[in-house]
């Protein structure tokens, strides 16, 4: 028996643990044991699954034993299950958060006890759009994700999320239309839809079918991909979510998408027809999405924007179709999932402790807690790019393959893939500055939450300069909020956690970009994929 | 083969119909508009599966070549499952976004609003620094600039 026809279980746990989870919604603390659980022992499955395929390639499942065109396949290769392995560990992660933050807020009952069945599911549409074999099983990964996200991003159907969710729900159902269109044209063209068989088929076809077909799946994985002309819906969904749902959004949705682009124009149309089209969009994304961000005074809503700005990076590293260009956008994927994550899930305590995320309301936060400011500190240096951290080591990568390909276009993506560094610098520099060394009594308007803790850190009440308006507000402070200033210790736990996870990506640089190298080798290459899937040519037993 | 010339006007006409109502400002029209796109996504998936008029279903006296693609009827059934799923989602958040709002809209965003409002001007990061003489004090300047100040006035 080979250890990778496991994998089916990395979206059959999740599924039994949500529904494990949704019979004990009356029993809070059981419920967070099952889905902690679950999570964690998918994690540990995809940990085997990615030490099987560390070395010998790709390994296919037949599900149900039909043969290659006709059943359901899933598919491990190196990609998929470094993906998977990551955004298993980024779950785990935020969902110790959650249950961290729940059981602070002694949130027992109501709509939230709907979290984490729901959470598990999303999970589980995860696993099964990185694992799928075909067109139509991915489409199904897809939906099953996005509809556990309408649920989680919606939670509380507070107005705010009420707006912004309906626009996410129509902008999600859109895109998922467009793919099923494409899913039928490329189906009547060809008469398969595994994406084993088309990778053979399609390149049968005339050029003309080719381009249009081409053109539909990238505007559908465009869409949930969130690149530039196509990704207004995300700043403006994302923020409002409560604080662990934008994170795991943030870190795995949009990766989903960047996936989805890497299988098709690696495997479905290789020979990079659009590759002038990619970069040009990949350039508009990188600048763009940063100026947008340079001019946002909500952390949440700033970080929505980067992330916007550096799927530009993984779209151009796609684009680029070399090996070192393309290994260097999966190894970018992988620590941007771990970044960004974690830079929300620091927002989300900013956010616990200051009593808002604008920072014209915010400050003294690095005297307030020294350890908040080392937790947003590291992340924040690792995603603008500064060495010796993962995202330097990414993006050098990246500007190597740019440089390596040589040609004038790739010279300007380059020069835009630095500029967009630079200001992604700017962006959580100006963050650090006014929300971790002004003093709270700088601030336009200082939240009466962060008076209040400034207050009880400093044994008196109100802080210096704010007077008598400060004690007042500090009271307040108190009153609304309760016993001010104490950050609960698995919130804090789980998010150290990930940012050490973030650094170790440094520290592991090395084999991981061997890893990703030998990965984008065989996806360019795609033999061994093919193999898997259909068997030695011969297609059968 | 032979395509159902009718099937494919009725999806053209539901596709045009339901991307117009897409683009409304009122929140049920975009709901029946992506509803009208669904099934006119689902002829579509029809129309990929061949000819009609074949058997649908197994029985020992058809030849193997005589059969309906079952295939894309696979496709319709789960994606009519998704899209009732998402259509129904779709009415409670309009029902809830009624309640609190009393207005079939799409709502504006806040925030957006905000930061496309403020100038590019920063009093905080953008000011003129005053330049702090309290260390370095040079009356004979200070004074020679205060008196110009003055001759001006």
């Amino acid at each position: 028996m080979n250890i990778a026809d496991l994998a089916p279980l990395a979206v059959a746990v999740p599924f039994l643990g949500a529904a494990v989870a949704f019979m004990l919604i009356r029993h809070p603390r059981a419920q967070q044991t099952v889905s902690i659980s679950a999570v964690a022992l998918t994690l540990a499955l995809e940990a085997v699954l990615l030490a099987s395929v560390w070395t010998t390639g790709a390994s296919a499942v037949h599900l149900g034993g039909w043969l290659p065109p006709f059943g359901i396949v899933m598919v491990v290769d190196q990609l998929s299950s470094l993906l998977l392995v990551v955004s298993s560990a980024v779950s785990l992660a935020v969902l110790v958060y959650a249950t961290g933050q729940g059981a602070a807020d002694g949130e027992d009952k109501g709509p939230v006890s709907v979290f984490h069945p729901t959470y598990l599911i999303l999970v589980a549409g995860v696993s099964n759009a990185f694992l799928a074999g075909d067109l139509f099983n991915l489409y199904v990964g897809f939906e099953i994700l996005l509809t556990a996200s309408y649920v989680l991003m919606t939670l509380g159907g507070t107005g705010e999320r009420i707006r912004a969710g309906v626009t996410y729900v129509v902008v999600s159902v859109v895109s998922s239309m467009l793919f099923l269109i494409a899913i039928a044209m490329i189906y009547a063209a060809t008469g398969t839809i595994t994406l084993a068989d088309l990778a053979v088929k399609l390149g049968q076809l005339e050029p003309g079918t080719q381009i249009m077909l081409h053109l539909l799946l990238l505007v559908a994985f465009g869409i949930k991909a969130a690149v530039f002309p196509l990704s207004f819906w995300l700043p403006d969904s994302y923020p409002t979510a409560p604080a662990p749902v934008t994170a795991v959004f943030a870190g795995l949705l949009t990766k989903v998408g960047v996936y989805a682009i890497i299988r098709t124009e690696t495997l479905l149309f290789p020979g990079g027809s659009l590759d002038t089209l990619l970069m040009v969009v990949a350039l508009l994304t990188m600048l763009v999405g940063i100026l947008g961000a340079v001019a946002q005074t909500d952390i949440k809503r700033m970080l929505s924007f980067t992330l916007v700005s550096h799927i530009g990076y993984m779209v151009f590293g796609v684009a680029m179709s070399s090996v070192v260009g393309l290994g260097a956008a999966v190894f970018y994927v992988i620590h941007h999932i771990t970044v960004q994550t974690s830079l929300f899930m620091v927002t989300g305590l900013i956010e616990r402790r200051g009593g808002t995320s604008s920072i014209d309301r915010l400050g003294g936060l690095a005297k307030l807690s020294p350890l908040l400011g080392v937790l947003y500190f590291i992340p924040a240096m690792n995603l603008a790019g500064i060495p010796p951290f993962s995202g330097f080591l990414g993006k050098l990568g990246l500007l190597q393959a740019g440089v390596t390909l040589g040609t004038p276009l790739a010279y300007v993506l380059v020069a835009g893939g630095v500029v967009a560094s630079l200001l992604t610098l700017l962006a959580v520099a100006r963050v650090w500055n006014k929300a971790f060394w002004r003093s709270p009594a700088d601030a336009v308007n200082p939240d009466p939450v962060l008076l209040a803790a400034m207050g009880a850190v400093a044994g008196r009440p109100g802080t210096k300069g704010a007077g008598t308006s400060g004690t007042k507000a500090a009271a307040r402070g108190a009153a609304v909020q309760g016993p001010v200033g104490v950050l609960p210790r698995m919130m804090v736990g789980s998010t150290m956690g990930l940012v050490a996870l973030g650094v170790a990506l440094t520290v592991f640089a090395g084999p991981l970009f061997a890893l990703a190298g030998q990965g984008a080798r065989d996806m360019l290459d795609r033999q061994a994929y093919i193999t898997a899937v259909m068997g030695p040519q011969e297609g059968g037993q | 083969m032979s395509a159902n010339l009718t099937l494919l006007i009725v999806m053209g006409v539901l596709y045009a119909v339901g991307i117009y109502l897409l683009l409304e400002r009122s929140l049920t029209r975009v709901l029946l508009g992506l509803m009208l796109l669904a099934n006119a996504t689902n002829i579509l998936l029809l129309a990929t599966g061949g000819y009609a008029g074949l058997a649908p279903i197994f029985s020992k006296d058809i030849p193997a070549g005589e059969y309906n693609d079952p295939l894309p009827q696979a496709f319709i059934l789960t994606s009519i499952v998704i899209s009732f799923a998402v259509t129904s989602f779709m009415l409670g958040l309009i029902y809830r976004s009624w309640l609190l709002a009393r207005r079939d809209d799409i709502q504006d965003d806040a925030e957006d609003r905000k930061v496309a409002a403020q100038g590019s001007f920063d009093a905080e990061e953008d000011a003129d620094i005053d330049l702090d003489t309290t260390e370095f004090d040079e009356p004979a300047k200070n004074d020679n600039k205060t008196g110009k100040g003055r001759g001006t006035r």
